[in-house]
């Protein structure tokens, strides 16, 4: 190494009295170190719980049922109940969006591993051995599994949808480099360590509390509603936390508390349905896999004059979230570049498989991949250090609009650049690398250093929605609750933050709730990096609403203004005495003055209209880059990651412990997508990589020991956001893209010129096949 | 007269329980009678350490802390053994243990659901090593998945809770637990349950000999790295098990005169010191069966008579010249390693039959050895293929030549018309390597499945007896390998 191994990241301590902006730990570490903090399965369960497991046709992926004969499972040992489409009272359907995802199938499977039943038993473990006895006969159909598939039945689940700016025909007519090709990048399971689950209690007149691992519980309830034909006011959806997330809860654990309530609802007993791990990767969607078809031209510069791109996403068997996810992938084709002219095609193909939903990023990392694989190939083909191709082509004065139409006003991507470009030594690195490869037969090196630029908001304008409801008791302690959720991104952190920041008292005054619709009601999913932007906002909203009130009766109180009452270190100052917040708390009871209050915030600026193409999408955009140094060893493709550098704006972080939490774990997700995480289905439509056993996520020892992350010395952000920080969730997954880019340089360095056949998960077999892609004539 | 119980130090106090089921996980009775929940689980199936806990094994009178995966742990299978869970570790709600504190205070929990199993194998880690460097925390943690963190505060906080000798209350109360735990050694057999189902421990190789004659239908059970996943995933009934883990002898590894012999219920874990000492590249290869938690429960013998195609010690042993030794009641038997693999699921081992252990010779003057592991990830993954070689140079050539691949064939098995082609090959002459390498093709005929390309792993196989050759040539393997670079050899230029 030119370095010294040498870990860089810091994390700065926690101020005393400070909320917003240091690093406190998660609101639930300390029982999550011990072992107690709770997820579902963890909770006391009612004396007569019944547990529900659902069974499928195991050796069919399409066609029509034929028989369904549930006699064997009905006679099982421990069994209560056994439920199908029949049972349920409403609706049959646990969309998020158009339709189309049946609770049980009914009639016809549309995918191996899709619902057909559900088996209620005194054991899971009965249940679970019931659920195996079924007979479902299926009139079986040749599913349409690959992309190739899908689009040779021509079915989409949506239509197509297409951005379009100039002529991008006739740029291309006029350029000295026209390139054509393809690139595949390959889909990925959440692998959230909790699998999904849901309880559901039976209530007094038929009322129905869920409690559901769900991003959205307004939806969970909604749905339940639904299908018992009840109005939403009987349904109750709560959820403390979930053990990880990642989109994989935020349409598609609908499902499982929709069969957990009806099975409460039949059965008149609690009811638990928990996913076994395989069940969970069969019967649940993953990131959309795409084939990526383009054409781009260029001068002798690297510098792009049209780019012309079709995005086929495999959807699965129902449109689900995919609306939101391909356009997002739209969103994101340009990642930090300037198309002049461009058309950006999107066709949602259907396949007979299971619906693919949301997964942090929510498409963006999809587009994104393709746009810095055109700026490695233009840059091998002439000749040109990748870095600087990506320089030519950055949003710029007069280069600011996106294919989409909006400006890109708040560009930071090329000082960050050039800020990772200096800390990471890159151009000394770049020297070193090719001397290393001069120098070695076996093994190649390859670096690469990629931008991120990442839109914020749902681009579904009503999404962009929250509410808060803060309670402030007479012993001075606050209670927050909101509707976003906690899936370990700490977000319940931050609005507490912000709660504790607002009363100016200690964090720990502040105590944060479950989220449950009763609430805060109609709510939106946890999602689009939102959390904090949202509910922090309401939170802030809401806490300020009480501060005045109190502010004003310790201005009556004391014969002062309000503008003479601050909220700091646990006391209020009143001119120039000081009383404790506690002691203003009784005093509000004591005047009859509420001590309760909703907070609600609508994101401005969100004027996104799909039917017309125009109109901003976006809040702001989310900035970073990554410079990462591999390894590859030619003989059998294996790859090591050797050092990664990031550089990161958060804006002004709420939390820079839990920013640096969500980037580099998000590095190392994204890192996974791209290289280990191979998801394999068969001919006949099943995943064959259905447990950890096959489908491989990241280890420590994958994660390189030299792993350096800056956060971005940002004035805050531009926009009058939660104060002024800037979502996180989701950018920092692309910044792994840096690993896949350095691994296309390594290939490439084995003969100069020729771009390598590489595709995504750079596994070491298709490492191993780029590599003969370089020595075929 | 057979023990009907089983007993063990739980929570400071010797639990005793007589009703244990031959298929009872010891999660299920963790979250399910105890009302444990703090341990979680994530798969079921040994593979993301969520359900991780710390046992403690008495041997030699040393006292020792492993992690294992109480999914797919049969709960007999901890007789006379120290289970603590994640809940045991600080004594009172005020104190963190050492490694739960560094833990919080490095931010090492996000969504929290992997984080017990991580804090015991930390707590593993806290107790078996000091001071260590990056790959020994990577190896710590191999086991245990995290899909929120990216592992870096997970690894600073292990670096920063082991930097000192252990202090917490279990190294305090060490001499009592190893009095408590030396006072549950009775020699007695373990049987619970009646003739047609039951959970049995034997506690010596004539008993275990009968026990197999009898029941010569009963599942032989090891670490249950296997069998355990029949049970929680396939929910197959096993109604007769035998646990080889306290066959006293069965553990034994000793030094023979031309190597060493290494007992059937020797753990991965056990074994790996011995295995390094023949060859750097069979430790770094033990190193990377499962992670900490599958190595301190399986089994080499278990490895063995699985026989698994893709089971990463066999190909290895065959290459050394291993020989197998098996028994049925009073009759013993050897053979050379590579004759038990008969056919795909078809050992050469009878009804009653078990396996007792394995003779490993060591490396002879001019002999070379190099095995390599192919999988998606380099740790806790499965052989896509595994390519063990052993050469004896003689003037700069192959004299003699053993070559054995998992992964490629419907057993390990060895490339007889590879060797025969690279006997009297000049390892600076690669044209002379040319026959080998293409007859490895009328060696293997491998197949396509979620790991590999049947392409991939001929194509493997030929680029690892390229490497193999270029390393005994002289290559250091830095320049030759990503991963697993050989103990004692110099860095090279980067
Ligand atoms: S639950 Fe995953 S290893 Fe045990
Ligand atoms: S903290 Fe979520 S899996 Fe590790």
């Amino acid at each position: 190494m030119w370095h010294s191994a040498r870990r860089r990241t810091q994390i700065p301590p926690a101020d005393d009295g400070v909320s917003v902006g240091s690093a406190i730990a998660h609101d639930s570490a300390a029982g999550q170190i011990r072992g107690s903090a709770q997820y579902i399965d963890d909770m006391p369960e009612a004396a007569n719980l019944v547990h529900v497991a659902p069974g499928y046709a195991t050796g069919a992926a399409k066609g029509r049922i034929t028989r369904l004969d549930l006699d064997a499972v009905r006679a099982a040992p421990g069994v209560v109940a056994v439920l199908t489409s029949t049972d349920i009272p409403g609706k049959n359907d646990c969309s998020p969006s158009f339709g189309g995802d049946p609770i049980f199938a009914d009639g016809r499977v549309e995918f191996h591993g899709q619902v057909v039943f559900a088996v209620a038993a005194r054991t899971r473990e009965q249940a679970r051995k019931a659920a195996r006895l079924a007979k479902i006969d299926v009139e079986a159909e040749t599913p349409a599994v690959t992309v190739e598939d899908g689009l040779a039945s021509g079915e989409t689940v949506l239509p197509d949808y297409q951005f379009l700016r100039g002529d991008p025909a006739r740029a291309k007519d006029g350029a000295a480099n026209v390139v054509s090709g393809s690139l595949r990048v390959g889909g990925q399971e959440h692998f959230y360590l909790e699998g999904q689950v849901a309880m559901a209690l039976p209530g007094e007149g038929g009322e129905i509390h869920v409690y559901s691992s769900t991003q959205h519980p307004s939806e969970v309830q909604h749905l339940v509603a639904n299908m018992l034909g009840k109005p939403e006011a009987e349904i109750v959806c709560e959820c403390r936390r979930m053990g990880g997330g990642f989109g994989g809860k935020e349409s598609q654990a609908s499902q499982w508390g929709c069969i957990a309530a009806l099975a409460a609802s039949v059965t008149g007993r609690a009811a638990k349905l928990r996913l076994d791990r395989d069940d969970d990767m069969i019967m649940t969607g993953k990131r959309h896999d795409v084939r990526v078809d383009y054409t781009y031209a260029h001068d002798d510069k690297g510098r792009l004059a049209a780019v012309v791109v079709e995005f086929n996403m495999r959807c699965g068997y129902s449109a689900d979230l995919s609306l939101g996810v391909c356009d997002r992938t739209m969103f994101h084709t340009d990642n930090a570049y300037y198309y002049p002219n461009v058309r950006i095609h999107s066709r949602r193909v259907k396949t007979d498989t299971v619906s693919n939903t949301a997964f942090r990023g929510f498409g963006g990392p999809q587009g994104m991949v393709f746009a810095e694989r055109m700026m490695d190939e233009i840059a091998i083909r002439l000749g040109i250090d990748p870095l600087d191709v990506r320089k030519r082509n950055f949003y710029g004065r007069g280069r600011d609009v996106t294919p989409f139409g909006m400006k890109v006003a708040d560009n930071i991507a090329p000082r960050l650049i050039r800020e990772l470009e200096k800390t990471s030594d890159y151009r000394q690195r770049r020297k070193a690398v090719k001397a290393f490869n001069r120098q070695n037969r076996f093994l190649k090196k390859g670096l690469a250093l990629t931008p991120v630029k990442f839109g914020i908001a749902f681009t579904l304008k009503h999404l962009n929605q929250a509410g808060a409801l803060v309670h402030v008791y007479t012993d001075g302690s606050v209670q927050v609750n909101h509707g976003g959720t906690e899936m370990g991104q700490g977000l319940h952190t931050k609005v507490a933050q912000v709660v504790a920041e607002e009363f100016g008292i200690d964090f720990d005054r502040v105590k944060i709730t479950a989220t449950t619709t009763d609430k805060v009601p109609n709510t939106t999913p946890t999602a689009a990096s939102s959390g904090s932007d949202l509910n922090g906002m309401a939170a802030k909203r809401a806490a300020e609403i009480i501060r005045n009130r109190m502010a004003e009766v310790a201005a009556r109180l004391h014969q002062a203004t309000t503008s003479d009452v601050g909220f700091a270190g646990n006391m209020v100052r009143v001119g120039e005495r000081e009383i404790p917040f506690a002691e203003l708390a009784r005093t509000c009871f004591l005047e009859r003055v509420s001590l309760s209050s909703t907070g609600y915030f609508a994101t401005p600026k969100i004027t996104w209209d799909r039917e017309t193409t125009s109109g901003q999408p976006f809040l702001y955009f989310a900035y970073g880059a990554a410079c990462s140094e591999v390894t590859i060893d030619t003989l059998t493709g294996e790859m090591r990651v050797d050092r990664v550098d990031v550089l990161h704006d958060v804006g002004k972080s709420l939390n820079p412990a839990i920013d640096i939490g969500q980037i580099e774990g998000g590095f190392v997700q994204g890192m996974g997508w791209l290289t280990t995480e191979d998801l394999v289905y068969d001919a006949s439509g099943r995943l064959a990589t259905h447990a950890p056993s096959t489908y491989k996520i990241p280890t420590a020892s994958d994660v390189p020991e030299d792993f350096r992350v800056t956060l971005w010395d940002s004035k805050g952000n531009r926009e009058p956001t939660i104060y002024r920080s800037k979502a996180v969730g989701e950018p920092p997954i692309m910044l792994a893209i840096s690993v896949f880019s350095a691994i296309t340089d390594a290939v490439a360095s084995l003969r100069p010129g020729r771009v390598p056949k590489l595709d995504a998960p750079a596994t070491p077999e298709a490492i191993a096949r780029a590599v003969r892609s370089m020595r075929e004539a | 007269m057979a023990r009907g119980s089983i007993k063990f130090l739980y929570r400071g106090g010797v639990v005793e329980l007589s009703n244990v089921g031959p298929n009872d996980t010891l999660l299920d009775w963790l979250r399910l009678d105890r009302g444990a929940c703090g341990t979680k689980e994530g798969c079921a199936e040994g593979d993301c350490g969520a359900c991780t806990v710390a046992i403690g094994t008495l041997r030699d009178s040393a006292l020792a802390y492993e992690p294992v995966n109480s999914c797919i742990q049969l709960l007999g299978m901890i007789d006379g053994k120290e289970l603590i869970t994640v809940e045991d570790l600080s004594a009172d709600d005020a104190r963190l243990h050492p490694v739960q504190d560094a833990m919080l205070r490095h931010h090492g929990s996000q969504c929290g659901f992997c984080t017990p199993g991580i804090v015991m194998s930390l707590f593993t880690l806290y107790h078996g090593e000091t001071s260590p460097d990056r790959g020994v925390v990577n190896d710590y943690l191999a086991g245990n998945l995290c899909r929120c963190t990216g592992y870096r505060p997970i690894v600073d906080a292990a670096r920063d809770a082991c930097s000192g000798a252990p202090n917490d209350r279990f190294s305090a109360g060490m001499a009592a637990t190893v009095d408590t735990l030396a006072g549950l050694v009775d020699g007695e057999d373990v049987l619970i349950g009646d003739e047609a189902s039951f959970f049995a421990a034997p506690a010596t190789i004539e008993a275990l000999a009968e026990l197999c004659a009898r029941h010569p239908d009963a599942t032989l059970v090891s670490g249950a790295t296997d069998v355990g996943l029949w049970i929680t995933k396939q929910l197959r009934v096993l109604p007769k098990i035998i646990h080889l883990g306290r066959v006293a002898g069965l553990s034994d590894i000793r030094e023979t005169d031309n190597g060493v012999h290494i007992g059937a219920g020797t753990t991965y874990a056990q074994a790996e010191p011995a295995l390094s000492r023949i060859d750097p590249d069979l430790g770094e290869l033990l190193r990377r069966i499962g992670a900490k938690q599958v190595r301190a429960a399986g089994t080499v013998g278990g490895n063995i008579a699985n026989g698994s195609p893709i089971g990463d010690t066999p190909p290895a042993l065959i290459a050394l010249g291993a020989e197998l030794h098996l028994r049925r009641g009073a009759t013993a038997r050897t053979m050379p390693l590579e004759e038990f693999f008969i056919d795909y699921g078809r050992q050469d081992r009878g009804p009653g039959e078990f396996v007792t252990g394995v003779d490993v010779p060591h490396l002879g003057p001019g002999e070379v050895f190099r095995c390599y592991k192919i999988s998606k990830r380099f740790d806790q993954d499965i052989s896509a293929l595994l390519g063990a070689f052993k050469f004896t140079i003689e003037d700069g050539r192959v004299a003699d030549a053993r070559i054995a691949f998992g992964g490629m064939a419907a057993t390990p098995k060895r490339a007889a018309r590879a060797e025969a082609a690279i006997i009297g090959g000049k390892l600076s002459n690669e044209r002379d390597w040319a026959a080998a390498l293409a007859a490895l093709g009328e060696d293997f005929r491998p197949i396509d499945d979620v790991r590999a390309s049947a392409g991939y792993r001929l194509q493997t196989a030929r680029a690892l007896l390229e490497k193999v050759l270029h390393e005994a040539g002289g290559e250091a393997s830095a320049a030759t390998r990503v991963v697993g670079v050989r103990t004692g050899e110099r860095g090279h230029v980067a």
